[in-house]
């Protein structure tokens, strides 16, 4: 890799002085893109802002009605936390489903999510669960947040602090995984809250999206068999070596179907 | 070795023993000692600048600026290779062609020349003080390349208008070669009443070994010799090709260091461009230098495998009873020809498509190719699976074409048990086997009764469930050396072995094969413990570096124990005659009535005897000792030339479900009944089959390397080329069934790479068994869930008879 400025601020003030003050400044998280992406010489930042240290980050609670989960939680810390389990089961264990034990340790919220990777699994719980996302200078839905590929509405020297999940009263979380890379090809989190069904799919399109369609057939319903005959439409969709575009749409009623017979 | 694991158990390790792994305990402790652990002192780094383009003109490289940057020692091109007179990387097998001409052998500069020809072809080298700078400097190396338009797929290359390699290949053709005769094929083929036909692809491999290559070279200026560290399955080979054609530099002054390999599966048999740029430029910057590839390189520039595109036929009479078989097969070479690239799919794939089977009339043309990707060479099996996965599919169309059962047809073409020695019209003769017998305990353990039943039950969670048989014939311990070098080897392909009994008693056994993995330290040192009637303890064996053995061949096509195994029993024997001379004189008997057996030299009828070790001792203090007939001490070597292949053979079974809503294939249940000849150590034989079977199932299900037209590696991480992983496999049923080999002092076959060739036939097949209620489909390796989707999707199934048609 290139050579780079390290940093590692103790506090959150510290590290956004210190992502304002650097010429073309990264932050890091738990480093399972950026630092591949490093020792491929594909990044050349002129600074890496170390968000490990910061321990304020670091906190899950469950408070009422909802789960808050600091943004440098690991996968590992998340999957691993009882009040997780008891408060959203399928969180819990999408989060315990992540890549491997390997990046489950290193990984974390706040990095997967600022990240915004097609294939990454959490941005289908927040979408689906109506998360918001709190951050050094606002809060924002994860309907504003998620922009498109690889692409957040945080600005430069914005730095996820929290994310706070609404309790459905179920959800569950089924995804198809990359037969190499363990991404998931298609994800599919349904939940059924107080204000209606909500299906969200990462890995499938270029971005985190809602299935409206889904959503007011379980409305009907809440059971598999009121998706059967639905389809997405293939057109916006991913399509690779690994999987097309219509195998995707097909994936996407499949893993959605499963996700509710998990829950009903 | 920790004291509660002994390695030795309670017969003292010898023959059929299971004795723990010598060399485990070193390596899964961290304190292996693999190239990359080593560093010189002086050291300096390579870094090697790759071309970017599958196929360009090299117009200009301008290293002024990668010069000034810091840390650099020297920057070198394929221009000052040519001009220190720095020889091509040589091709260890000459094929000649149908017409009686030699392959076309077009040159492969160490760095390229001229032309670049694959992503990945090495341009420069920049030696630096560490590898960051070298890779920084490289970074300012402006290259200019004229792109040029790429030839990918073998079956296009061979098409008019296709991008041209080299211009001494015409329509990119390295050979067209052919065995086996055409007009008996033909004639049977006129009068055939069935005829099962056949197109397949067997897919291009990365090899992948845990351990990536690495490559340190030293000079020592004050003696003028040169030391090549380096990642290989066979020292002596790379310090003869690199030696004697390569850098011109005389066997005594060049020691080649294999030291602890971490796998290879063929990839580290060939010489390689980077061992011997490290080699040549210690000696220009006069200080070590180290090259360690990294695991995107490593997709890149090790040789990769397999590649053939194929079209066959089989004749049959209205019983199903084999009459003929055509084959006719383009193979990739890739870019160059690696090490012994042009004898897989001619001497390693042709002579064993008679497979296990009496088919009387044989004929294959085989058409090797260059394309603009990496070179392509043996891969664990190299050629022999592909042989199988062609002929046990097509045996599996033929059964459909018969309807017959596929166990049953291929028991009414099995070679009978009493017909050997065996001559099959592809050249081989196989001495020993019984695939009935393989084949029973095969479809025993597989349950094939209960078959149908489970099937059925399948159908009704939505699954497809198949079921494949695969029985292999292969051949190993290559080869006689006249015979090898009578179809084109460079090489002689015997195999050396020096056991040295110390004064003592213990032994250090010195041998030309080389462990990469497969446990030689533990087998080899079995061998001794039988012969020489010692503990498995009380034996070291060493192997790997040219300054310590005997010229061997090194390990590879299984070969180690067939051909290294002999050496060393040969050896042995040598050991135990001079023994017996020594005892004789010491006992006061004559030498012929000394017997020697479990570690006593004993006088026969009686109970005078002396121990193995008081003769070693007498061996080097002779102070009562017959000097004048016998020289003092006791170290013996052997070579030994094989008199034939050996013929592992088998049958593997695969039940498999295809998860009709995704695609997914779960293997349910896979069994492999083996003949392997005797079996020295059973937990060693059961390790290698089921790696072995983890390779063939990877390629049967998840490996492929995908080149865009371009010629750029789609495939060219982890992240989107698919390793098998454990979580993708069942619990393997392995047997094995002994049959011996009758030409080797053994009576051992090998077993390094029987998983990997019967496996990707009897999962497809077992595929192609669940896709039947839908019709009978072509389905290549590997079956993916994306593409058995949409193979399910664009066949459904009320649309076709529940049977397969022909």
């Amino acid at each position: 890799m290139y050579e780079f400025n390290y940093q590692a601020p103790a506090s959150l003030a510290d590290a956004t002085k210190a992502i304002a003050a650097a010429e073309d400044g990264k932050l890091l998280a738990g480093g399972m893109t950026l630092v591949p992406t490093l020792k491929q010489r594909l990044a050349r930042p002129s600074d890496l802002i170390d968000l490990g240290r910061i321990a304020e980050l670091k906190a899950i609670k469950v408070d009422g009605g909802t789960v808050t989960i600091g943004a440098m939680a690991t996968h590992a810390e998340v999957g691993a936390s009882a009040a997780v389990q008891q408060a959203i089961p399928g969180l819990s264990w999408l989060a315990s489903n992540i890549g491997d034990p390997a990046v489950r340790h290193r990984g974390t919220l706040g990095g997967s999510i600022s990240n915004n990777d097609p294939a990454a699994d959490y941005p289908a719980a927040l979408l689906a669960l109506g998360a918001t996302i709190y951050t050094t200078k606002r809060q924002l839905s994860a309907a504003d947040f998620f922009v498109g590929m690889f692409e957040t509405a945080l600005e430069l020297d914005e730095i996820v602090t929290a994310v706070s999940f609404p309790i459905p009263e179920k959800a569950a979380y089924q995804k198809f995984r990359n037969p190499a890379s363990r991404y998931a090809v298609v994800g599919v989190f349904v939940a059924k809250t107080g204000g209606g069904a909500r299906v969200a799919v990462t890995g499938a399109g270029p971005s985190v999206f809602r299935v409206p369609a889904f959503e007011a057939a379980l409305d009907r319903s809440f059971a598999a068999a009121s998706l059967d005959g639905l389809t997405i439409d293939a057109g916006e969709l991913n399509s690779d070596i690994h999987a097309s575009a219509d195998y995707r749409a097909h994936l996407v009623a499949v893993f959605a179907k499963r996700a509710v017979a998990e829950i009903s | 070795m920790p004291d509660d694991a002994p390695a030795a158990l309670s017969n003292g390790g010898g023959i059929g023993a299971s004795v723990r792994r010598k060399e485990d305990f070193r390596f899964l402790t961290g304190q292996g000692h693999f190239t990359d652990d080593l560093n010189r002192p002086g050291q300096t780094h390579a870094y090697l600048l790759r071309s970017p383009h599958a196929h360009a003109r090299l117009d200009a490289i301008d290293t002024t600026r990668a010069l000034a940057a810091p840390g650099v020692v020297a920057i070198f091109t394929g221009a000052d290779l040519a001009a220190a007179g720095v020889g091509g990387l040589p091709c260890g097998w000459l094929i000649t062609d149908k017409h009686g001409k030699p392959m076309v052998e077009p040159p492969h500069p160490v760095l390229a020349q001229g032309k670049v020809r694959h992503v990945g072809d090495p341009v420069a080298v920049v030696i630096a003080e560490s590898r960051d700078e070298a890779q920084d400097a490289a970074e300012l190396i402006d290259v200019s390349y004229g792109v040029l338009p790429a030839a990918v797929e073998a079956t296009d290359a061979i098409k008019p208008g296709a991008a041209q390699l080299f211009d001494e290949a015409p329509a990119n053709t390295c050979y067209e070669w052919e065995i086996g005769d055409k007009s008996a094929v033909d004639a049977a083929f006129a009068k055939a009443k069935l005829v099962a036909k056949l197109d397949l692809i067997n897919n291009r491999l990365v090899a992948n070994p845990m351990e990536p290559r690495a490559a340190i070279g030293e000079y020592d200026t004050g003696s003028g010799d040169y030391t090549l560290y380096t990642t290989s399955q066979n020292p002596h080979v790379i310090r003869l090709l690199m030696g004697a054609f390569v850098l011109h530099l005389p066997e005594h002054k060049l020691r080649v260091v294999a030291p602890d390999v971490g796998g290879g599966f063929g990839s580290k048999i060939y010489h390689y461009a980077e061992e011997a740029i490290v080699t040549w430029a210690s000696a220009k910057v006069k200080r070590p230098v180290k090259w360690t590839s990294d695991r995107s390189e490593a997709f890149i520039s090790d040789a990769q495998g397999r590649d053939h595109a194929s079209h066959a036929e089989l004749a049959m009479d209205e019983n199903g009873k084999f009459l003929a078989l055509r084959v006719d097969t383009v193979a990739n070479m890739g870019a160059y020809l690696s090490t012994f690239a042009p004898a897989i799919p001619t001497i390693l794939y042709a002579t064993l498509l008679a497979g296990t089977y009496t088919t009387p009339a044989i004929h294959v043309a085989v058409r090797a190719v260059f394309t603009n990707t990496v070179p392509v060479d043996a891969y664990r099996g190299a050629g022999r699976p592909e042989a199988t996965y062609l002929l046990e599919r097509l045996v599996d169309v033929a059964a459909r074409v018969a309807k017959l059962d596929p166990a049953e047809i291929r028991r009414r073409n099995f070679i009978p048990t009493d017909a050997y020695p065996y001559q099959t019209p592809v050249a081989l003769q196989y001495d020993s086997g019984d695939y009935f017998k393989t084949l029973e305990m095969a479809l025993k353990t597989a349950d094939r009764d209960g078959f149908e039943a489970r099937r059925a039950d399948a159908a009704t969670r939505g699954k497809l469930r198949g079921m494949g048989i695969a029985t292999y014939i292969e051949a190993c311990g290559i080869a006689p050396s006249a015979v090898a070098g009578a179809l084109g080897a460079r090489a002689g392909l015997y195999e050396t072995a020096e056991v040295r009994v110390h004064p003592t008693g213990s032994v250090t056994l010195f041998t030309g094969t080389h462990s990469h993995g497969q446990g030689h330290e533990t087998t080899m040192a079995q061998l001794v413990a039988s012969g020489l009637g010692v503990s498995v303890d009380q034996v070291e064996v060493v192997h790997g570096d040219t300054s310590k053995i005997p010229f061997g061949m090194g390990t590879y096509g299984s070969r180690s124990l067939a051909v290294g195994g002999s050496a060393v029993m040969k050896a042995i024997d040598k050991v135990v005659a001079k023994g017996r001379k020594i005892a004789a004189h010491l006992l006061e008997a004559a030498e012929a009535d000394v017997e020697f057996s479990d570690g006593t030299f004993r006088v026969s009828g009686t109970d005078r005897s002396k121990s193995f070790a008081e003769i070693a001792f007498t061996a080097y203090v002779p102070h009562n000792y017959p000097i004048d007939t016998v020289e003092p001490g006791l170290d013996e070597t052997a070579f030994y030339d094989p008199k034939n292949f050996t013929y592992p053979s088998g049958a593997h079974v695969a039940e498999i479900e295809i998860d009709r809503e995704t695609g997914v294939v779960e293997i349910v249940k896979f069994t492999a009944a083996d003949d392997f000849g005797r079996i020295i150590n059973p937990m060693i034989v059961e390790g290698q089959v089921h790696g072995g079977l983890a390779q063939g199932i990877g390629q049967a299900l998840y490996e492929s390397a995908i080149y865009d037209k371009d010629g750029q590696l789609l495939t060219g991480s982890f992240m989107d080329y698919c390793m098998p992983r454990a979580a993708n496999l069942p619990m393997f049923d392995v047997a094995t069934n002994v049959t011996l080999c009758t030409h080797n002092p053994l009576g051992v076959k090998g077993c390094g790479e029987a998983g990997a060739i019967g496996a990707p036939a009897a999962i497809m097949n077992a595929v192609a068994d669940a896709l039947s209620p839908l019709g009978d489909i072509r389905v290549d390796m590997p079956a993916t869930a994306a593409k058995l989707w949409h193979i399910i999707q664009s066949h459904p199934a009320t649309h076709i008879p529940a049977q397969a048609a022909e």
